[in-house]
């Protein structure tokens, strides 16, 4: 028995070391795979499901910055989410503003919340700044609730309009919001990816593995710590006002702590620190609720048995790994240039 | 001018004198010992001078400047960097990475240019890289440049910290007990690695407890007691230096008697 989980890891790693050496190929191919995927006649049903597999992605990527590889655990996202959603909604279904053009705005509102966390949190580590953070997330639903002229409190702001694009309304039935939404995942990566192979990203995970280390060795800890509170705040304010823009009604208690935890579970199940992580921890996390509806009652104890079962058999998350190939080392500046 | 010229920092931690008035300083070129039972006080001394505590008095400059009171990353950019008694690597991260990390400060792109992937970043991201290579040849890790720091065996596990100082471009190595844990073979090894340090122009600063480490390589000894300078100089009167020996060996009842301790 013993002998056959062996097999069964070792096997898994090879695939994913042979994922790792022809990602050229394969990550093309999942792209043309996802945007061909609503193409094929899904009732809007399943193209929501897809919408909130790509929203969830999205922030968990953004989470994944500073869980994964600064290794700040935050249980609040959620307040960033929703400051975010909230900014959104007000500008565009009060005061008609363009939804594309209030995200800059929301990137600015939602990393101001980032910085009042951030900073009072520089002196805390591990468990105290989880909780600062989750009672951050109450702190800002409560502002919500309350703050009646601002966001209409518990009666939640309606009809939020679709993100329109040159005329075009992108909604649910034509598709366009999924693809904005895929875009939107795709840059968020392909940000996450270029901060992460340079000097920001090695100095954000020498401070999750050593920060008394990294301090000596000459990096300001504190404002590195603070940078990632702020992008991580920024872009889940960011997707926080896609999601608003999908359900097309907010009100405070689409903001509670499920969401934060949700949004960690995403994280921790697809592997902390990888790029590819939180794309199958959302797939998995959203699907498996809904896949379980035949199980009725049952669905949320199967649900929570199966992120035991895997704390238990994979702590690492379900990709995460260290890749054996050989470390990627820089090509000179002129090869670079020409790629 | 000394490189290092520390004057009578004292620092106590409630209300225990844990350094108190110790001087010393190091010339440039220089392998200078600190020795003492432990809990003497000198790893407090090591965190001094590299800003994790702040001297509660005295002074402490480094190349002219005077460095009490400044920021470790400060402390870094003037030139003095460290290793840790207690190894503190990063140890998810490659062994190349570790020494990279060790050259942020000298790394000077901004944000747009990591975006962007400008000439700047890949001009200085290549020159690091080389570079790293270059300190893992020259400290014999370049068989282990993709490996993940923790997987390192022990004694190259201190090389690499080693390794890691060197790249932040320091001018003063400060190395915590560099031989602890290893065998006769590899404090052999290490001995002769720090001497061809010490040719390759580094000042060196180190705590140790290996006496044949010690004795064999240090310019000149300075030793600690109860945070106390007990005595300095070189090897050959510190080890007939009679109050080095009374708190390394202890006295004997009659003699304790006489000290009225």
């Amino acid at each position: 028995m013993k002998e056959k989980t062996m097999n069964l890891s070792n096997a898994f790693k090879s695939f994913l070391a042979f994922c790792d050496r022809w990602k050229a190929v394969i990550i093309p191919l999942l792209i043309a795979v996802a945007a061909i995927l609503p193409q094929l006649g899904f009732s809007t049903y399943i193209i929501r499901l897809m919408c909130n597999i790509l929203i969830y992605t999205s922030v968990g990527m953004a989470l994944n910055l500073l869980v994964g590889y600064t290794g700040l655990v935050s249980l609040g996202n959620v307040a960033f989410f929703c400051i975010g959603a909230y900014t959104s909604a007000i500008l565009t279904a009060n005061c008609g503003w363009n939804f594309f053009a209030t995200l800059p705005i929301v990137a600015l509102t939602a990393s101001l919340g980032g910085v009042m966390v951030g900073l009072p949190t520089l002196r805390l580590s591990g468990p105290f700044l989880s909780i600062t953070a989750l009672g951050f997330a109450e702190v800002i639903r409560l502002i919500a609730m309350n703050f009646m002229s601002l966001t209409n409190g518990p009666l939640g702001i309606r009809s939020i309009p679709r993100p329109n694009l040159f005329g075009l309304e992108l909604n649910l039935f034509n598709k366009g919001f999924y693809y904005a939404l895929l875009v939107l995942v795709l840059l968020i990566t392909l940000f996450i990816y270029l901060l992460t192979n340079s000097k920001y990203g090695r100095a954000l995970r020498a401070i999750k593995n050593d920060e008394i280390a990294a301090g000596l060795m000459g990096i300001r800890t504190g404002s590195y710590k603070v940078m990632a509170f702020v992008i991580c705040s920024a872009l889940s304010g960011i997707v926080g006002a896609f999601y608003a823009s999908m359900i097309q009604y907010i009100e405070p208690n689409s903001f509670t702590q499920d969401n934060s935890i949700l949004t960690l579970s995403v994280v921790v199940v697809g592997g902390m620190g990888t790029l590819r992580g939180p794309y199958l921890g959302a797939i998995i996390l959203v699907l498996l609720p809904e896949l379980l509806r035949g199980a009725e009652g049952l669905r949320f104890v199967i649900y929570g048995l199966a992120l035991v079962l895997m704390m238990r058999f994979r702590p690492q998350g379900i990709l995460g790994w260290k890749s054996p190939l050989p470390y990627k080392l820089p090509s000179p500046p002129r090869d670079a240039g020409k790629r | 001018m000394p490189l290092l010229d520390v004057n009578n920092i004292s620092i106590s931690f409630g209300g225990l004198a844990a350094v108190s008035g110790f001087s010393f300083h190091v010339e440039e070129g220089e392998i200078v010992s600190i020795i003492g039972p432990n809990g003497a006080g000198k790893t407090t001394v090591f965190n001094m001078l590299t800003g994790v505590y702040k001297p509660d008095a005295g002074s402490i400059k480094f190349d002219g400047v005077e460095c009490n009171g400044l920021a470790p990353q400060e402390i870094v950019k003037l030139g003095i960097a460290r290793t840790f008694q207690n190894i503190r690597l990063y140890k998810d991260m490659r062994v190349i990475e570790n020494v990279i990390v060790g050259m942020h400060i000298n790394q000077k792109y901004g944000f747009f240019d990591m975006l962007l992937r400008t000439k700047k970043f890949r001009t200085c991201e290549y020159e690091s890289a080389k570079r790293a290579q270059q300190i893992l040849e020259m400290v014999g890790l370049s068989q282990h440049t993709h490996d993940y720091a923790k997987n390192l065996p022990y004694g190259e596990q201190r090389k690499l910290e080693i390794a890691r100082a060197i790249a932040t471009s320091a001018k003063l190595l400060i190395l915590d007990e560099p031989a602890a844990g290893m065998n006769t073979g590899e404090s052999e090894s290490l001995m002769h690695f720090i001497r061809t340090l010490k040719d390759k122009g580094f000042t060196i600063l180190l705590i140790e407890h290996d006496m044949n480490v010690v004795m064999n390589i240090s310019d000149r000894i300075y030793v600690l007691n109860y945070g106390k300078k007990i005595a300095e100089g070189l090897p050959e009167e510190i080890v007939s230096d009679p109050q080095v020996i009374t708190a390394y060996l202890g006295v004997t009842k009659e003699g304790k008697d006489a000290a009225g301790d």
